[in-house]
């Protein structure tokens, strides 16, 4: 992805365009020889005269409306920002591009009807030489064709815009989910979690058994938390339960947890581990880091009208700046919560000001309507 | 052959089944500290001086590194030679490719008794190396290759952090508050800052200033070409060095251009100060 640097087009995509112009100056000629051809066996004038005609004003003609094309879209984009996709565009819009078109095919009938003249000797019909009719007919004969030839390149180029943003969306979608996926299963805690069963296998069968059960109860939720839309509040919660439980037999009596969640609640819908990057910051850079340890609370509560999600630690706090790591995190919540919600959920971060100090997350969600059939998110969340 | 371990593992049950395994593997080992976070492990080796070192990388509040960068630094002189430092990891992606290139030793959890083994025996042929019977110059050069492989790994950005170190933009000022006013000092009229706690101080020619931040955030943003780390707590303008004076410990003493203070490199950053 070579992103151009501010308010320049990238020399390659340049080059790109350049040679994609030239090939619109040979079609054009070629599209002038069809019309030549047309003219020829529609009046039965002289078949080489009105090919030199038909010729020098259709590549004229798309010579003035693709030259006049490029400096109209500068024009129409001189307040896009540096480097957005508007102001790196050569397409001015149709209703400049109409009046370029106009323009473009009268100068490039008279020019070019002028330089075939000057070719073959023979002077054709101008505009102010004939009847109304014959200039009317003359000047369609050049601007309808013009119009047409104009939006069969606008679109063969934007279908191929298209495809290749296309082809972008594809690849980053692609890296997101993979992002997402790994810092699920982070490595770290994956194999930490697995050092601790091999010894617990050893001194501790059952216990060994209620781990491994629990890590296969959070693995199952992760690598489903793609696919399915959501799930009901009390299912979120027991995830959240096998990790703290991974992570407290991990931690030992650094890690303590609560968890708060009112009988009403408990059915509500909740995109799969929403919470989960969350309660992972929390352990990584509010407990982990504190020699001491700490408590992470997670509680659900319905307030105004809004469901109120709630991820408090005891740990170190936002002193430290918030790493890559908490960033990636962070983002992928508020994006999901945007995609699923839009404007009506809010993601929060705040220091906590009381003695225990540490750093507390806030989502705040729309509530379904009471009696209304509960809303399924729509939209699977990459 | 006997000798004399400490274990540094924050996960309670990783740092006893190392223990137990250890005890099967070597019977002869004392393990004489079992303990949960860095600080800690600095505190009991300069203690209990013992002769190999394990060392979680990720720990609460110092990290496995760090306490072998502090063990380096810290080790008194008469105290005998330099720990052997072994390495525990479960994964750290840029630890692994720089643990490769170095002959400080690694274990990656879960521990593999077989590897354990390796590990010990290892270990045994290290210590006896540099038994007392051994030639003095043998062991100045094996202090000189630890401390050459702790600097590849300390200069290695990522390890035991949990994230990538991205290049941060360069500081031109530091603004540092003094009462209810902050004052912006240019980074060129900084002589040194010295790691305080959670604080750092920064010394000027005309004064000194307090910053509310840790000085390992701080070593990212700083020219490093112009600002030199010649100890874990001390970063020194290179300009305003006078001399640099080493003594038999491996120390560099240095003076400063304009200002009284005297500071001292550690042995692991006196290969710094070379004459052209």
């Amino acid at each position: 992805m070579s992103a151009a640097p501010f308010g320049l087009v990238d020399p390659e995509v340049r080059a790109e365009r350049r040679g994609r112009f030239w090939m619109r100056g040979l079609r054009s000629l070629g599209y002038g020889a069809l019309i030549g051809l047309l003219i020829t066996g529609l009046t039965g004038q002289s078949f080489w005269i009105t090919m030199v005609h038909s010729m020098c004003i259709a590549v004229l003609c798309w010579f003035f409306i693709d030259l006049g094309r490029v400096p109209a879209a500068r024009w129409k984009h001189r307040n896009a920002a540096a480097g957005s996709p508007e102001a790196d565009s050569n397409w001015p819009g149709w209703p400049l591009m109409l009046v370029i078109v106009v323009i473009g095919s009268l100068l490039g009938f008279t020019i070019g009807g002028t330089l075939a003249e000057w070719l073959t000797g023979y002077s054709a019909p101008g505009y102010l030489r004939g009847s109304v009719r014959q200039t009317v007919a003359l000047v369609l004969s050049s601007l309808v064709p013009a119009l047409i030839i104009t939006y069969w390149f606008y679109s063969r180029e934007a279908i191929a815009g298209h495809e290749a943003a296309a082809q972008v969306a594809q690849r980053q979608a692609a890296e997101n989910q993979l992002k997402l996926l790994e810092s699920q299963l982070e490595p770290h805690m994956l194999f930490n979690t697995l050092a601790n069963l091999r010894v617990l296998i050893g001194i501790d069968p059952a216990r060994a058994q209620a781990m491994l059960d629990q890590l296969i109860a959070f693995l199952r939720a992760t690598l489903n938390a793609s696919r399915s839309a959501s799930h009901p509040l009390d299912a979120e919660f027991a995830r959240l339960r096998d990790y703290l439980a991974l992570m407290e037999l991990r931690m030992g009596e650094r890690l303590q947890s609560r968890f708060e969640l009112p009988e009403e609640l408990a059915g509500l819908p909740l995109p799969p581990l929403l919470l989960q990057p969350l309660v992972e910051n929390s352990i990584k850079h509010g407990l982990e880091p504190k020699v001491e340890g700490g408590r992470i609370e997670v509680s659900a509560a319905r307030e105004s009208g809004e469901l109120v999600l709630r991820v408090r630690d005891t740990g170190v706090g936002l002193a430290d700046k918030a790493s890559d790591g908490t960033r990636f995190g962070l983002t992928q919540v508020r994006e999901r919560l945007a995609t699923l919600y839009g404007a009506q959920a809010r993601l929060s971060l705040s220091a906590c000001d009381d003695a225990e100090g540490g750093t507390l997350a806030t989502i705040r969600l729309p509530l379904p309507a009471p009696g209304a059939p509960t809303p399924t998110p729509d939209a699977t969340t990459r | 052959m006997k000798a004399r371990a400490l274990i540094a593992e924050d996960e309670p049950l990783l740092a006893a089944n190392l223990q137990a395994e250890l005890a099967r593997l070597w019977p002869e080992l004392d393990i004489a500290a079992n303990v949960r976070h860095g600080a800690a492990a600095v505190e009991s080796a300069l203690e209990l001086r013992p002769d190999v070192v394990f060392l979680d990388i990720r720990m609460p509040g110092m990290t496995g590194l760090e306490a072998a960068q502090a063990l380096a630094e810290d080790w008194p002189d008469g105290a005998g030679p330099l720990p052997a430092i072994v390495f525990v990891t479960a994964y750290d992606q840029y630890a692994l490719q720089a643990f490769e290139h170095s002959a400080v030793d690694y274990v990656l959890k879960p521990v593999q008794p077989e590897r354990l083994a390796q590990t010990c025996s290892r270990v045994q042929a290290a210590l006896k190396a540099r038994q007392p019977n051994g030639q003095a110059p043998d062991r100045a050069a094996a202090l000189e290759a630890t401390l050459g492989q702790l600097r590849h790994l300390l200069g290695t950005p990522g390890i035991g952090t949990a994230g990538a170190a991205t290049a941060a933009p360069k500081l031109g000022v530091i603004q540092a508050s003094v009462g209810s006013a902050v004052h912006l000092v240019p980074i060129g009229e900084v002589l040194y800052f010295e790691a305080a706690d959670k604080y750092v101080r920064v010394i000027t020619a005309e004064r000194e200033y307090l910053i509310r931040t840790a000085l390992r955030e701080l070593i990212p943003q700083l020219d490093e070409t112009r600002f030199w780390q010649v100890h874990r707590g001390l970063v020194v303008r290179a300009d305003a060095i006078a001399t640099a004076v080493r003594d038999e410990s491996g120390k560099v003493h240095l003076t400063l251009r304009g200002h009284k203070d005297k500071l001292v490199a550690s042995r692991l950053y006196a290969h710094l100060f070379k004459a052209m």
